[in-house]
């Protein structure tokens, strides 16, 4: 990855005077949600089931030059769930589950990124959901797919520590504790890198 | 042709096993679906399924029983049109006992759930997420079904009616502890 970035930043500066578009370090910035998917499995019974958050916005500051440096914000409404079924979806939005009335978005606030090498890295953070705030960590991979950043990464959720799935619902017998949540977010560079 | 003069014992006991399970599953089936959603109707939607799989394999059993034992003949004087309307019933039957698992099958594919068998096992979904075939093979499993309901009730009148308007041994050959 250094060795890449440095050739990389060689071209760059060769091409300063040519392609204003390529040159220096890019900062992506602009979560652009129409790319991006926040989605997640689920087993009930033991049967994987699909879902997705369906409308969340972001806000990130990633310069592959400075990973350290980095900070990623991402907010979902919990009204845009999709659970795998309209009754699913009905459900969710109770108070034994998201309790989407009283808690209408959920994020994720980072507040470290280590690279691990080879454009892979960890990030830590806040995450809140249903009004608890917890330590949370996930890997993202970063990519790039012509002008803009793409970052992938999967991590385990226990809904158990969020409150997600409450009263009846507590019991992991018919839905399991772990929720499996991956992760595409694709990111435009700062408009005034241009 | 020669026509055996009983059914084996395994096709008796098949026929019981297979009717009771079908009878039990379709009650389940009739009960579950509009339960309003909890843990419980998870695992009775599961259990159904779970059913459905496990007859399917006992039918294909079943059916391979059958093609390898012929059954006993009609009653002599069975009129023409009775014999013909035995036999539809009783192939249209057998191929019901495969569809409707199949139905369901396809139907929980469809409607994005997989089905999973005993927890273990999961089948593959032979068609993709998609809300509207979910509604259509929804409709064609309960279809098959109360086809399938409709066609046991007739199945069993005929039975009966062999037995005490008849007074032939139809009903007897599969309820052997009947015999005088």
């Amino acid at each position: 990855m250094t060795i890449r970035h440095h050739h990389f930043l060689r071209l760059s500066a060769l091409a300063l005077g040519l392609a204003p578009l390529a040159a220096g370090a890019v900062e992506y910035t602009q979560v652009l949600p129409e790319k991006s998917a926040v989605a997640f499995t689920y087993r009930q019974m033991n049967v994987p089931v699909e879902g997705a958050f369906k409308r969340f916005k972001g806000q990130l500051s990633f310069d592959p030059a400075k990973p350290a440096g980095a900070r990623a914000e991402l907010e979902i409404d919990m009204a845009g769930v999709d659970a795998g079924s309209a009754e699913a979806n009905e459900e969710v939005a109770g108070k034994l589950w998201f309790n989407t009335r009283a808690f209408p978005s959920a994020r994720f606030v980072s507040t470290g990124i280590q690279p691990l090498g080879k454009d892979r890295y960890e990030v830590t953070g806040r995450m809140t959901i249903k009004g608890r705030t917890l330590d949370a960590r996930a890997p993202a991979s970063f990519r790039q797919d012509g002008k803009n950043a793409v970052f992938e990464g999967a991590f385990v959720l226990k809904r158990a520590d969020y409150g997600i799935g409450e009263g009846m619902w507590a019991d992991f017998g018919t839905v399991a504790n772990e929720v499996q949540i991956k992760f595409r977010l694709v990111a435009a560079p700062a408009p005034d890198k241009k | 042709m020669d026509r055996p003069a009983a059914y084996t014992l395994t096709a008796i006991r098949l026929h019981w096993l297979v009717a009771v399970a079908i009878i039990g599953t379709f009650a389940v089936g009739l009960y579950m679906h509009d339960l309003p959603l909890s843990p419980r109707k998870l695992q009775i939607y599961s259990w159904h399924k779970w059913a459905g799989v496990s007859l399917f394999l006992l039918v294909l059993f079943r059916l391979a029983w059958r093609i390898g034992h012929r059954p006993p003949a009609e009653p002599e004087g069975m009129p023409a049109w009775q014999r013909k309307a035995a036999a539809a019933v009783h192939h249209t039957l057998y191929l019901l006992m495969l569809a409707v698992p199949l139905s369901g099958w396809l139907m929980s594919s469809a409607k994005g759930f997989q089905t999973v068998w005993f927890g273990i096992v999961p089948l593959p979904d032979l068609v993709a997420k998609n809300k509207e075939l979910g509604d259509t093979l929804q409709a064609l499993h309960m279809a098959l079904n109360f086809t399938m309901a409709a066609l046991v009730v007739a199945h069993a009148g005929a039975a009966l009616k062999h037995h005490f308007v008849d007074r032939d041994d139809v009903l007897v050959r599969m309820l052997p502890f009947l015999k005088k």
